[in-house]
């Protein structure tokens, strides 16, 4: 009957304003969160800078480090690739852009015979790759959208024991690299081993062109601090990493979150119409069957059609 | 006035404390403690654990406690980078001096390189909050 059918368009009208109600919370707080994300990026700034900056300088000082890290492999069998995204999902295509580079890397890489394993961060990346059959190392979750600098440090020693001991000949970075608020991109870094030109790539600035060091003290000798510092340098870059995903992920999951809103709104303004047409068409009916039935009783005076509708709606 | 130079201290998540100082002390690995004045020949060295002084250009002294990193110093600046270093006021004391007691606990029936390195953490801490002779009787 018709009747009903208000009714359950009524229903499903509650039940998308109340989705819209969660939508636009989670909007409201990845936007705050957006905010916090890129001033933690802006912080982690300094550090990363200058400790690019040191390692110019030890490479420019000469330090001939016999540091592993920086010795590349003549031979490239096996890849590690840190594939970073986040824990959840709700956040558009934030995770499947991510895994989708990776993937396609893996692909590619074996067909020509290499070997390869993902060193997943974040849920949604482990459970995409576990899934699909593919090799997983190491795992990490539940700070994809809130890392410190001990979460890059867990994973950087990770890596590079692999790299040293020669279970993996090369670590290669994916993940999501935060432009601006409107703006990100998924992107591939190299980061084991450390080469002349990842150290000036780095996550920001090339290399100056001077490249003339200043006589510098050492203590204790070049070499010795270049392999103190090797290992910090890498966590600092996995550490900007796992911030510039974060801050993506936020900046996804807004975006994601905001359409959804916008649908919710879209679909609660349709079914309104739908139900009110509903609901008039049934009205139109009562009064139809009212007036059916009374023409009926045998075209009686106005009076009495008054007095019949007057006890209709008194029962 | 006396010469000033920019110091820096700078950890991975943020950067700790930049201003104009008259001198730093800290430790480097295998060469001990080391001042550096304004004009001091460029300099790179990797700390160990220690208690680093910074004199400010009023001649306050900022007491931090700074656990490894490395200290560059080229020009008229000196820059502190540390993935963990904490300023004297951040230091939570009594759970160092618990700390050091816990870890000298360990050293006592074995060797350990994580005890040995907390201790020194531990030190460096109490170091920076007042010292550790002022701790026996602090608590």
């Amino acid at each position: 009957m018709a009747g009903g059918q208000e009714r359950i368009l009524r229903g499903r009208i509650r039940s998308v304003q109340a989705t819209k109600k969660i939508t636009r919370a989670m909007e409201l707080i990845a936007a705050s969160r957006i905010v916090k994300a890129q001033q933690r990026v802006a912080a982690a700034v300094p550090y990363s800078e200058q400790i690019t900056e040191v390692v110019k300088d030890l490479a420019a000082a000469g330090g001939a480090s016999q540091s592993p890290l920086l010795a590349g492999r003549d031979v490239v069998k096996t890849t590690a690739y840190v594939v970073i995204t986040a824990d959840r999902g709700l956040c558009g295509g934030y995770n499947a852009g991510v895994q989708r580079a990776a993937e396609g890397e893996i692909k590619a890489g074996v067909l020509k015979g290499a070997d390869y394993t993902v060193i997943a961060v974040g849920r949604k990346a482990e459970g995409y790759f576990r899934f699909r059959g593919y090799t997983v190392g190491a795992t990490y979750a539940g700070f994809s959208d809130n890392p410190s600098y001990a979460h890059a440090k867990e994973i950087g020693q990770h890596v590079m024991d692999l790299y040293v001991r020669g279970e993996v000949d090369r670590v290669e970075l994916v993940y999501t690299r935060f432009i601006s608020a409107g703006s990100q991109e998924v992107v591939q870094r190299p980061l084991v081993p450390l080469d002349r030109a990842t150290v000036a790539g780095g996550d920001g600035k090339g290399v100056d062109a001077s490249g003339v060091a200043a006589d510098f003290e050492f203590e204790p000798d070049p070499a010795t601090i270049l392999d103190t510092l090797l290992p910090r340098y890498v966590e600092a870059r996995i550490y900007a990493a796992l911030l510039n995903a974060a801050a993506s992920e936020h900046a996804f999951r807004q975006r994601a979150m905001k359409s959804a809103t916008d649908n919710a709104e879209e679909l609660i303004k349709n079914l309104s119409r739908i139900m009110n047409r509903a609901r008039q068409d049934s009205i139109t009916t009562e009064i139809m069957e009212i007036v059916g039935g009374a023409e009926a009783l045998g075209g009686e005076t106005k009076k009495v059609r008054l007095v019949d509708v007057a006890y209709e709606s008194s029962n | 006035m006396a010469a000033t130079m920019q110091v820096e201290v700078v950890s991975p998540e943020r950067v700790l404390f930049s201003g104009e100082a008259t001198q730093v002390v800290t430790r480097t690995l295998g060469g001990g403690e080391i001042a550096f004045l304004p004009g001091h020949a460029p300099f790179l060295g990797a700390l160990v654990e220690s208690h680093t002084r910074v004199t400010l250009a009023d001649g306050q002294v900022l007491d931090l406690a700074v656990h490894g990193g490395f200290v560059q110093v080229s020009g008229t600046t000196v820059s502190i980078l540390s993935d963990q270093a904490e300023l004297a006021d951040q230091i939570d004391r009594p759970r160092a001096l618990r700390a050091k007691e816990r870890a000298e606990d360990t050293l006592r029936r074995e060797h350990d390189a994580e005890a040995a390195a907390a201790l020194a953490r531990a030190h460096a801490r109490l170091n920076a909050t007042g010292g550790i002779g002022a701790a026996a009787g602090a608590h």
